[in-house]
């Protein structure tokens, strides 16, 4: 983190961006000045539809398809972006200024190895040959400690994981060493141990080559760790614009003051005491998606109580979302039983009886694709109740609103809308609605919050918390955010490669001494504390063994 | 923070959008002066087709058989497109033909979409055997050329409308069949679909209620397409001889009939080909119209 230079790499002086939709432009951006000093790293953050990447991108004098720079200026070590032919633009972008976008999985060309796409660029914009490029590509592998530096490039884009995919992407972005490099939710898409490979690259390669960068992100916590200076927007304008240390010690405005807070949410009530039969048992359960292969879960047993969190945590692909998909019968386990409240469930779903599905409900990750499209809210929530109660007529409009006014929302407003009236927030407000409905007393939540921002998150927490409280309903929260977990769980489980590392209260989980992984995983979550990666760093190095690029 | 609550709503509040107090038909009408020329003007064509068709007997000059005139005969006031080679009245003939073509299009298309979708949105949502079994199915019907498969079921049952609609309607579903499977397996992967089959609901509402609705604009565009198809076999079929039997007026017979005339430089074998063609042309510039729609309004998400 060095701002040795005073000199200015970029500004941007009232910019203005506009989009067109629904037959007419719309201003996206209104007026946002940034200056950016060599060697500088800018964290740009705000909620989606802050304008954040849209920026971001016009700091290379492009704008999306759809959207037009119409107002302000641009200037990159002294040339007019906004003026400048599209030649000398071409010219800049790769070489003097690059772009890491949020999914490298969607960003390589799944047809060529990772090296020669490294080396595309350095031909491209002619710097070197292609042996040059080959050798700096390896040099870099090896600086960004990526496996293998001589052989990685020679593998195809499927044939590494995510973080070393993105990680590539940063090294293929360093590749003509340019000036100023863009990063737009570089992490967002990553398990948080991986996560945190990631940022100690970016930071070591922002450091090593004094390369200036804009850091897009809505994680506080990881901007607290990239950016010297962080910039709020709000709707396209700038909120506030401070100092990392500042910032974080003594915001200033209202908006990232609630901003901060959102962490601080946590559950307070003591769930009561467990009964002596738990609702939902899970006996010895293995699994596989087919016969022969390989199990994707391995003995796993845990209860869940009444009026209680479950929170099951791991990364992807340790078996969270398969151990949902055999409670609700969609998954038949090999082995192993579903009891719910004392009484086996069958293991197929279409073998359930009505009364069983009921009692289980499942809410999704995507709201968008867990209600359809081309159905009224009216209906959505309506339908569990005339399927599972036959309720119809008065006595179904009456429950509709009841359950709307649980939700937080107007029932006259809302009721006869489509989902795509409706924004995330508010849809996955009405998947819950929709679960309720059935009147459930167990509910599966599958990384409701994670698609959201992090203040609606928080409203969906706040009224899951709530309805557990007034229903006495309970919950199997899966999650990979720990901060969720911290904010709503009363029991945790923690999953590893199918197989159930540790389970117990939470703060039995919280609390050292812990297993490896646990342990692992809790560390590997950004605090909103500067200097809580190089801490970690330190930690880790001195205990040996776990390196933060450990693979 | 002041209020956390109202923080949290006002950071989730949509601009609420316009309610719509109009009713069904206004947004449609103000849908229909958006429309580009070219789809008005293919609405102008089927409308015409239409009304031509359900007016027939009120509007043709003479009885759809009757023999009216010398064969061949010129284009005169009595006749206004002359004779055929029965001397039939040519003008009758055409808008009998629309009738009879149009509608055994239609009805047979119907049928192509009614067994078509239903088993292909049947395989979709079941997966598994069922699906590798009727798609097996159909590619070995669609291996065989169409036209010359159904001249020989055609000839094998005998050539009647019944038939004729039964064996093209089947014939063509393999096609729908493929298009219906293919977009709702796109659809069934969603969660929307394994939380309505989580509720513990039946095949026939998921089929119409979850997946339906959201395969509509893809097979509404092929239904104008498949309707051309279906139509142009018809008269290819009719032709050839095989098709909708004399004396019902055919536009495709029609052109068999009085080919001879075209070597004498006489365009009247050419009008019933006209007639098709330009109902083609009309119905492909809606269903253009209806996908440029449909696919803009995706971009939107």
């Amino acid at each position: 983190m060095n701002t040795n230079s005073q000199e200015i790499l970029l500004e941007m002086r009232d910019l203005q961006i506009e989009g067109f939709s629904d037959e007419q432009w719309h201003q996206i951006v209104k007026g946002v000045d940034v200056t950016l000093h060599k060697g500088e790293v800018l964290g740009l953050i705000g909620e989606s539809g802050a304008g954040k990447s849209t920026i971001g991108i016009a700091a290379m004098g492009y704008a999306k398809p759809g959207c037009r720079i119409n107002g302000g200026s641009i200037k990159f070590d002294g040339i007019e972006l906004t003026t400048a032919p599209e030649e000398q633009k071409r010219k800049l972008r790769g070489s003097r200024i690059a772009y890491v976008a949020q999914s490298a999985a969607a960003s390589f060309n799944p047809a060529h190895k990772l090296i020669d796409q490294f080396a595309e660029t350095v031909l491209e914009h002619g710097v070197g040959s292609r042996e040059q490029a080959y050798k700096d590509a390896k040099e870099l592998y090896e600086k960004i400690r990526m496996p293998d530096p001589d052989q990685i490039g020679f593998r195809y884009p499927h044939q590494v994981s995510g973080g070393q995919l993105q990680r590539a992407m940063t090294a293929m972005a360093l590749a003509c060493r340019p000036d100023l490099i863009i990063f737009d939710e570089p992490t967002t898409a990553l398990d948080v141990t991986t996560q945190i490979e990631v940022l100690v690259t970016i930071r070591d390669i922002v450091d090593q080559f004094n390369t200036a960068a804009i850091y897009i992100t809505h994680d506080l916590a990881v901007v607290a760790q990239m950016a010297d200076r962080i910039k709020v927007l709000r709707y396209g304008e700038t909120v506030e614009d401070a100092d990392t240390r500042t910032m974080l010690a003594d915001p200033k405005e209202e908006y990232t003051k609630s901003l901060w807070a959102v962490r601080s949410f946590r559950k307070e009530e003591i769930p009561p005491p467990p009964e002596p039969t738990p609702l939902i048992r899970v006996e010895n359960v293995t699994a596989t998606y087919a016969k022969g292969l390989v199990p994707v879960l391995y003995n796993v047993d845990f209860e869940v109580h009444r009026g209680h969190t479950v929170a099951v945590v791991g990364e992807s692909g340790s078996g969270k979302s398969t151990t949902a998909r055999v409670i609700t019968g969609l998954l038949p386990p090999q082995e192993g039983k579903v009891h719910f409240d004392g009484q086996e469930l069958p293991k197929d779903y279409h073998k359930r009886s009505k009364d069983q599905l009921r009692q289980v409900q499942m809410i999704y990750q995507m709201a968008d694709t867990a209600v359809n499209p081309r159905h009224k809210i009216r209906d959505i929530i309506g339908r569990p109740l005339s399927f599972y109660l036959n309720m119809e007529g008065d006595a179904k409009e009456r429950r509709l609103r009841e359950l709307m006014e649980m939700i937080e929302m107007d029932p006259d407003q809302f009721l006869d809308r489509l989902p795509s009236e409706l924004s995330g927030g508010q849809k996955q407000r009405i998947c819950i609605a929709r679960a309720l409905a059935a009147e459930p007393s167990f509910i599966i939540c599958d990384e409701v919050t994670s698609a959201l921002d992090q203040l609606v998150a928080e409203g969906i927490l706040r009224l899951l918390d709530h309805l557990q409280q007034d229903l006495n309903l309970a919950y199997m929260f899966i999650t990979h955010d720990l901060a969720t977990v911290r904010a709503i769980a009363d029991e945790v489980i923690v999953m590893l490669q199918g197989r159930i590392v540790e389970q117990g209260p939470k703060d039995d989980i919280f609390t050292p001494p812990q297993h490896e992984y646990t342990e692992l995983l809790l560390s590997s979550v950004p605090e909103m504390d500067p200097d809580w990666m190089d801490r970690v760093l330190e930690e880790r190095k001195r205990r040996g063994g776990m390196s933060a690029a450990g693979n | 923070m002041t209020d956390p609550k109202t923080n949290i709503e006002s950071a989730d509040a949509m601009p609420p959008p316009p309610r719509r107090t109009e009713s069904r038909v206004t947004a449609a009408m103000r849908e229909l002066r958006k429309a580009p020329l070219s789809a008005k003007i293919g609405l102008l064509i089927i409308v015409t087709y239409i009304l031509v068709a359900i007016f027939a007997p009120a509007i043709a000059p003479y009885g759809e058989s009757e023999i009216v005139g010398p064969q061949f005969d010129l284009w005169s006031d009595a006749h206004l497109l002359g004779t055929d080679h029965l001397g039939r009245d040519m003008l009758t003939r055409l808008i009998y033909g629309a009738r009879n073509t149009v509608g055994i299009a239609l009805i047979t298309t119907l049928l192509a979409f009614f067994v078509g979708g239903t088993c292909g949105i049947f395989a979709a949502v079941f997966g598994g055997w069922i699906d590798q079994g009727l798609s097996r199915l159909v590619d070995v019907l669609m291996a065989i050329p169409a036209l010359i498969f159904a001249m020989l079921l055609l000839t094998i049952f005998g050539t009647s409308i019944v038939n004729l609609v039964l064996i093209i309607g089947v014939l063509d579903s393999t096609r729908v069949f493929r298009i219906a499977r293919a977009v709702s397996l796109n659809v069934v992967v969603m969660d929307f679909i394994e939380s309505a089959r989580l509720r513990g609901e039946g095949f026939g509402w998921i089929t119409l209620h979850e997946v339906l609705p959201n395969i509509m604009p893809p097979l509404v565009a092929e239904f104008g397409l498949r309707f051309c198809f279906v139509f142009l076999t018809i008269s290819a079929l009719s032709f050839l001889g095989l098709g909708i039997q004399p004396p019902t007026a055919d536009w495709g017979s029609m052109v068999r009939d009085t080919s001879t005339l075209i070597t004498y430089g006489d365009i009247t074998p050419l009008l019933p080909a006209a007639a098709i063609a330009i109902l083609t042309i009309g119905v492909n510039f809606v269903v253009d119209w209806f996908l440029h729609k449909t696919s803009g309004l995706k971009d939107e998400h």
